[in-house]
């Protein structure tokens, strides 16, 4: 069937800000949906409020609104679009959810738009778990046994059918927030009682525990003449009880002989059916009892998920680009398989390699939180690594994490954990479970018992072991350098030559030259859909060790770019824009782009966004190989966030070509000592400080320059382990991380600059003129994280002339630096004075919001730049000026992590960013603040627990918010204050002051917005129960002044009715 | 144990031993199927056939007793990257390497399959020597020269069985250890040129009395069965050299319903006046689309054939053409209405594989039903 002749205009909507459980790979399915649907002549009209996305590249549709994600605005949206259909099904669960309620309140009909892909039937018959539970029923397959709870009594009665454990999964939740997994009563009830709390319609779905089973997922496609394929299979090496996001996966599925994988797609056929998904991708999971094969359907995501991301990466069958032909009409046999453009895209793809998946978690950043993985997804990244065998891709997946492990080595666990405490350790569902497996193989533990604490099938727990054996032989002949065979076999099994190298004793790049005098060399495959079946014309790739080398390399001009590998707070999608972006700007100019990454979720790794991918860790090893097969004309390393900038000065030490700003100069502005001598030389300021190797030293320094100070520590990014101490015992707290971070490099101590305003500069420079892309106002103050802080451009709150020494400022150092491509500077302003508190002469995380706020892809020229083109060849030579407010805000995982500390400081916690858009600044801030799900209200409310610094400043806050018809409570001192300025306001007891205290007002819903400021850690630990309160009722909270006047003039804006929506396109005009 | 692959092009891959100690000549193919190895070693279809898995990982799920396509091995060697020596599932009974050495069949591991697939796909599908025993290139040359290959001659005398037998065994649920066994409602004659088990227990769960008859069967002997059916099986090589089955085919053609696949297929497709030819590397694997013209679906089907029907050949002819293969537009099936005869090329029965096209079973019973009237 060829495609639709009644659909011309498409909306598609986003699936937003990043956050756990929904991050890069919504838009590398939106991405692909938007280019192939225009491509077919389609008009396409995208809501995503995140800006750090392709999709919202103003080119990839034809009306771009990057705007709030809820029914409402998209109602806006529809009203001033009248588009005849919307594609629900590519924007993850955000954008599901928001079809869904769009279709229910009539929206859809009212406007006369149709749900292309799938109908408002079939997904909630897909979404509701006792629709879900009695369709696959009548199709003769089983579910977990479960039922629904509203109350702690029925939970009673459920869990006395279920039986412990049992698991809880509060209905409509993001990502399984609340899911947990009981054992006994006390934590059943404690779970209900949460789960009830955070599902918004009290709902909780408890469920027989299949814990300790194997599981499954298949992809599934079909197009609407019931042609059904499966994409991939994937198998869970880490069992049920653990989702499937915070699981180790394997693609295809290793441990399933034809008769179970058949019923598992037969099943999957009839699920797909009896839901009724007219056209495009689901993901079924399943799970198998391992003593029987016992089959259990557990959910169905009738859209492209993860999973499907992945399925996308581990096959090279491009699933939401495929789903989107489907969705318009096409059939599977009428689309080209594109790798290797002669077959249909009707079948089944066969892989001829092994796929492993690995998560990446950021426990590190939320001490207060269990590092226990559960029902509920934990993990913030993921690495993807492809071998032709389990081990070599098990392996290549560990140095892909970044974490400095680089092997299952025994070093990374405390190697003299005692047997008892081992078990526990394989008992439990730590993230770094497989080094204790190694560790407890290491010790002879058998894997049949291995297999009874872990639960991980004896195939995963086998090859484990034969990764373990062979290091037994190489630690054998430890300090010598391994013969050809022994290399050889190492390598095939996937170890680092990092890893190695430290057995040998020798370096890295010592190591290396002796394995390549062995002949013992790597060699790519492709990643071809067919198992070599026919010829592939897509070069993507990847590394194993075998003898033929299917690279090919091309004699043109090239340029190899490396990508920012798994997402993690403090580096994610921002870093993968740049990169697509630094692969679209080669294109254009005719250099061959070839793309290095290893992240399974992005556009980098999708093989369309350059002309070669190299899936691949971004290690000096396996970077080094690539350049010495592809003999590139230079490698971009500023544009993937710190992993490859890590690289940087070992790769132009192997004489590797890295383009643009020199290693040299991204050191002298990384280099504390360096950079003080900079800025003495260019005459500038920045706030005083020092450096320290031990505490006595920190001391020492502290007594200097006084408190407050800023301690962080060196080479780190998204501030880990920084902090801002007022006195000697927050010093005493926050110095041994720090040193610990900085390893072998000393803290840095600053004197903190109470109460400034900061800013983020982003320039491009080409060595002889540099162009201001964006000045960034900061609404939080400096100490705040700059990626957690919200900011506005332009700035709201600094003086023109102010703003003009910033811009002199910022082009003095990009000048000294030699800057060729983008450096982003950090400034900090106090009674109009201007520090400089950090510069990184890099891409930075805030490129993207600032190419959408000023309508200029900075990236892209960046790319060029270093491609040798000068800012005048590319007609950018002046400032963009907007005359619109463009605002970010960043998103937080709090909700997820229980026990968490919602306050913000300097180190990073947030996942993701959003934007808000409008010509007043008060009407941007009020929608980047609904975009970042803190719905203001207009009505109700408003608690006040302000820190004496500020109180003077809360006033006007809080007579404003009284003139607007809010009540005004406030605990003791500011409640005092503000009754002298003649502001009426209720009083509230703090915690320790008695009950019923401002807390249980929280609890009692009895507050619509809490303004929270601290300082020290006494108030901060006392104001700690109001924040986490209010981040599990999901009531918005701001924790300084400065973020209370922005909120001040958004809710201004929302009661005056001001939100309406524009494209983005219209705002370049 | 060293193990060296030796192609007739003089190619060589060196890599280890499993299974069997030996020396064994065939024809070097490779399937794609990530699943079912214990079938695809069971399946007569391989007879002098050396397989390639291009899946790099055989062996996970082990064997058993229930994954048997037929008899015995019938593949002549097994080319495998990485071997499974601990094997993990709820049916597994023995590892790979134990059942081939069990039944003297020759492995090898360790070798970029791949750069060997590509090659075969690139040069076609050859003749090879696979060997643990003799390593010395050129006694493994002056052996292949003798090997013959497959053009030209009948080698489904060599698989097939001596004496009729009946079956009645239906298809196995593994799950709940149940077969479908319905009360037979046909009666089918199954001409044996290397059948492979699944078919029969799929003749069986769709009502049918099955008896199955060597290929030389004459179709005197075939009819005095008095079946309401015939069906042609798979089975190995070339063809056109199975003259008496075309023979016999011929003979039935019109008299009773007939239903072939694969080599069935073929040689129905000779009988009706048809050729064949041999492709570059055939089709072996669970993943191909094929599209039933008559309703525009597609199957995503199992398949195993170095021999194809030549879709030119039926111009002019009373044949139908029903099933296309979508990746080479080769013909994957044809019917006569008049002759109440049709065949594919692919394996409905799967075994390994998708369960797709399983409605070919039903629409045989259909046939005999009408025919019956």
């Amino acid at each position: 069937m060829p495609k639709r002749k009644d659909i011309h205009k498409i909306l598609i909507i986003g699936s937003g800000p990043i956050i756990i459980g929904q991050a890069c790979e919504f838009d590398y399915s939106g991405a692909q949906a938007c280019k192939v649907l225009r491509r077919e002549g389609f008009e396409v009209v995208l809501v995503n409020s995140n800006p750090a996305t392709i999709m919202t590249d103003p080119e990839l549709a034809d009306r771009t609104y990057i705007e709030p994600i809820t029914p409402e605005i998209v109602e806006m949206v529809i009203r001033r679009e009248k588009p005849d259909s919307l594609l629900p099904t590519l924007g993850g669960q955000t954008g599901l959810n928001t079809a869904v309620a769009l279709a229910e309140s009539g929206v859809l009909k009212k406007y006369g738009v149709k749900l292309l892909g799938a109908n408002l039937r079939s997904i909630k018959k897909a979404e509701e778990r006792d629709r879900f539970k009695k369709t696959i029923q009548d199709i003769g397959l089983e579910v977990p046994r479960s039922g629904y709870v509203h109350n702690w009594q029925e939970a009673k009665r459920v869990v006395e059918q279920i039986g412990f454990p049992a698991i809880i999964r509060p209905s409509y939740t993001l990502g399984g927030t609340g899911g947990n997994v009981a054992y006994n009563t006390e934590e059943y009830e404690k779970y209900i009682r949460w789960g009830l709390a955070l599902s918004p319609h009290s709902q909780v779905l408890v469920e027989e525990s299949v814990a300790g089973w194997k599981e499954y997922e298949l992809e599934v496609m079909r197009d609407r003449k019931d042609n059904v394929v499966i994409v991939c299979s994937i198998e869970n090496l880490d069992p049920m009880g653990i989702h499937t996001g915070d699981s180790i996966t394997v693609a295809p599925a290793q441990t399933l002989t034809d008769k179970e994988y058949q019923i598992m797609r037969e099943a999957s056929l009839k699920i797909i059916r009896a839901i009724g998904v007219e056209t495009g991708g689901s993901n079924i999971q399943f799970a198998v009892n391992p003593a029987d094969g016992r089959l259990y359907v557990i959910e169905m995501n009738p859209r492209v998920s993860r999973s499907s991301a992945l399925a996308s990466k581990a096959t090279g069958f491009a699933i939401a680009k495929i789903a989107s032909l489907l969705a318009v009409g096409y059939t599977l046999d009428e689309i080209p398989n594109d790798i290797t453009k002669k077959t249909p895209a009707c079948f089944e793809p066969t892989i001829d390699y092994c796929v492993v998946k690995w998560p990446r978690f950021t426990f590190e950043k939320f001490p207060q939180t269990s590092p226990e993985l559960t029902v509920q997804m934990k993990s913030v990244g993921e690495a993807m690594a492809i071998g032709r065998t389990f081990k070599e891709a098990l392996q290549k997946a560990i140095r892909s994490l970044e974490i400095d492990r680089h092997a299952l080595a025994a070093k990374h666990i405390d190697e003299t954990v005692p047997p008892n405490q081992l078990k526990d350790k394989l008992r439990s569902h730590c993230w770094d479970k497989l080094w204790y497996v190694a560790e407890a193989l290491r010790r002879k533990m058998p894997v049949d018992e291995l297999f009874a604490l872990t639960k991980i099938d004896p195939w995963f727990l086998n090859n484990i072991q034969d990764i373990v054996t062979l290091e037994a032989k190489l630690l054998a002949g430890k300090g010598t350098l391994p013969d050809a065979r022994m290399m050889r076999a190492a390598k095939e099994y996937g170890f680092s030559d990092r890893y190695l190298a430290s057995i040998s004793n020798v370096t890295e790049p010592e190591f290396r030259k002796h394995r390549q005098s062995l002949g013992v060399n790597a060699v790519y495959k492709t990643v071809d859909t067919c198992g070599a079946e026919f010829e592939a014309t897509t070069p993507y790739l990847y590394s194993t060790f075998e003898t033929e080398c299917e690279a090919a390399p091309t004699s043109r001009r090239k340029i190899i770019i490396l990508g920012g590998g798994p997402n993690r707070i403090g580096q994610g999608i921002e870093f993968d824009y740049c990169c697509c972006h630094a692969a679209f700007a080669l294109r254009e100019i005719g250099v061959e782009s070839i793309m290095v990454n290893c992240n399974p979720e992005t556009v980098s790794t999708d093989y369309d966004t350059s002309d070669r991918l190299y899936f691949e860790p971004l290690t000096f090893e396996d970077v080094m190989n690539i350049v010495e097969k592809e003999k590139p004309d230079g490698v971009i390393v500023q544009f993937g966030g710190q992993t490859p900038l890590k690289l940087a000065v070992p790769l132009e030490r192997a004489g590797v070509p890295i383009i643009g700003t020199s290693p040299d100069s991204i050191d002298r502005a990384e280099n504390r000592e360096r950079f003080n001598r900079l800025v003495v030389k260019l005459g500038l300021r920045q706030p005083e400080s020092g450096t320290a190797m031990t505490y006595d030293e920190t001391l020492n320094v502290a007594a200097k320059l006084g408190y407050p100070l800023l301690i962080r520590p060196s080479f780190v990014l998204g501030g880990r382990a920084m902090d801002i101490v007022y006195d000697e015992d927050g010093l005493r707290a926050c110095v041994e991380e720090a040193i610990e971070v900085s390893g072998e490099h000393p803290i840095l101590i600053d004197k903190f600059l109470d109460d400034a305003t900061e800013l983020d500069v982003d320039a491009i420079s080409d060595g002889s003129r540099v162009v201001i892309g964006g000045i960034m106002e900061h609404i939080e103050e400096a100490g705040v994280h700059s990626g957690d802080s919200a900011c506005s451009i332009p700035a709201v709150n600094i003086k023109k002339d102010v703003l003009e020494e910033i811009a002199r400022q910022a082009k003095l150092l990009a000048l000294e630096l030699n800057v060729k491509g983008l450096i982003n500077i950090q400034f900090a302003v106090k009674d109009d004075e201007v520090y400089i508190l950090e510069v990184n002469p890099r891409a930075s995380r805030t490129i993207p919001f600032v190419s959408k706020a000023i309508g200029v892809p900075l990236a892209k020229l960046a790319a060029k730049i270093m491609a040798g083109m000068s800012l005048d060849e590319l007609g950018f030579t002046e400032e963009v000026r907007p005359d619109h407010y463009a605002v970010k805000e960043a998103v937080f995982p709090f909700l997820k992590f229980p026990g968490t500390d919602a306050l913000l400081g300097p180190e990073m916690l947030s996942t993701g960013e959003v934007m808000g858009l409008s010509d007043d600044f008060g009407t941007a801030y009020a929608k980047s603040q609904i975009a970042a799900g803190n719905s203001l209200p207009v009505t109700g409310s408003v608690l006040f627990s302000i820190r004496d610094a500020d109180k003077a400043r809360a006033v006007p806050v809080a007579r404003k918010l009284g003139a607007m018809g809010f009540k005004i409570i406030a605990t003791k001192g500011t409640c005092i204050e503000f009754i002298r300025n003649n502001i009426p306001s209720e009083f509230a007891l703090k915690m320790s002051e008695g009950r019923p205290n401002i807390v249980d007002a929280i609890i009692n819903g009895q507050i619509d917005l809490i303004v929270n400021t601290t300082v020290g850690k006494q108030s901060i630990t006392d104001s700690f129960a109001i924040r986490r309160n209010a981040v599990d009722r999901q009531i918005p909270y701001v924790t300084t002044i400065r973020g209370a006047e922005a909120v001040v003039k958004a809710i201004e804006s929302l009661k005056a009715k001001k939100v309406r929506v524009k494209p983005i396109q219209l705002y370049y005009r | 144990m060293k193990a060296v692959l030796l192609l007739e092009d003089g190619t060589v891959f060196e890599g280890l031993g499993f299974g069997a100690k030996g020396c064994t000549c065939g024809e070097v193919v490779f399937n794609t199927s990530m699943t079912g190895y214990q079938e695809i070693l069971t399946d007569p279809s391989y007879h002098e056939q050396i397989i390639t898995m291009t899946y790099p990982l055989i062996g996970n799920t082990g064997t058993n007793p229930d994954d048997w396509e037929s008899r015995k091995v019938f593949a002549a060697g097994f080319i495998v990257k990485e071997n499974c020596p601990y094997p993990s599932n709820w049916r597994n009974q023995e590892t790979l390497d134990a059942y081939l050495k069990a039944n003297s069949v020759v492995g090898i591991e360790g070798i970029d399959t791949r750069r060997l697939v590509r090659h075969i796909r690139t040069q076609g599908a050859m003749r090879g020597i696979l060997s643990s025993s003799e390593l010395g290139i050129k006694k493994l040359t002056a052996t292949l020269q003798d090997y013959p290959g497959l053009v030209g001659r009948d080698i489904v005398k060599d698989v097939t069985v001596a004496k009729p037998y009946e079956w009645t065994e239906g298809v196995l649920d593994v799950l709940t250890n149940t077969q479908d066994v319905p009360t037979p409602k046909y009666k089918v004659v199954a001409i044996d040129y290397g059948m492979k088990r699944n078919i029969l227990r799929l003749l069986v769960s769709h009502g049918c009395e099955v008896v199955a008859v060597p290929a030389k069967a004459s179709a005197k002997e075939i009819l005095a069965h008095k079946p309401d059916g015939v069906f042609l099986s798979n089975g190995p090589g070339d063809p056109a050299a199975v003259t008496y089955a075309v023979e016999t085919v011929k003979a039935l053609l019109g008299k009773i319903p007939i239903f072939g696949i694969c080599l069935g297929h073929q040689i129905l497709s000779l009988a009706l006046g048809g050729t064949t030819y041999k492709l570059k590397f055939g089709h072996r694997g669970a993943n191909h689309p094929v599209k039933n013209l008559r309703t525009g679906k597609i199957e995503i089907t199992s398949q195993n054939h170095g021999f194809c029907v030549d879709l030119d050949s039926f111009k002019g002819k009373d044949v139908e053409l029903t099933h296309l293969n979508l990746n080479d537009n080769t013909c994957e099936g044809i019917r006569s209405d008049k002759l109440g005869a049709f065949a594919v090329q692919y394996h409905p029965e799967a075994s390994p594989g998708p369960h797709d096209a399983r409605y070919l079973f039903t629409d045989f019973t259909t046939l005999m039903a009408a025919s019956k009237d």
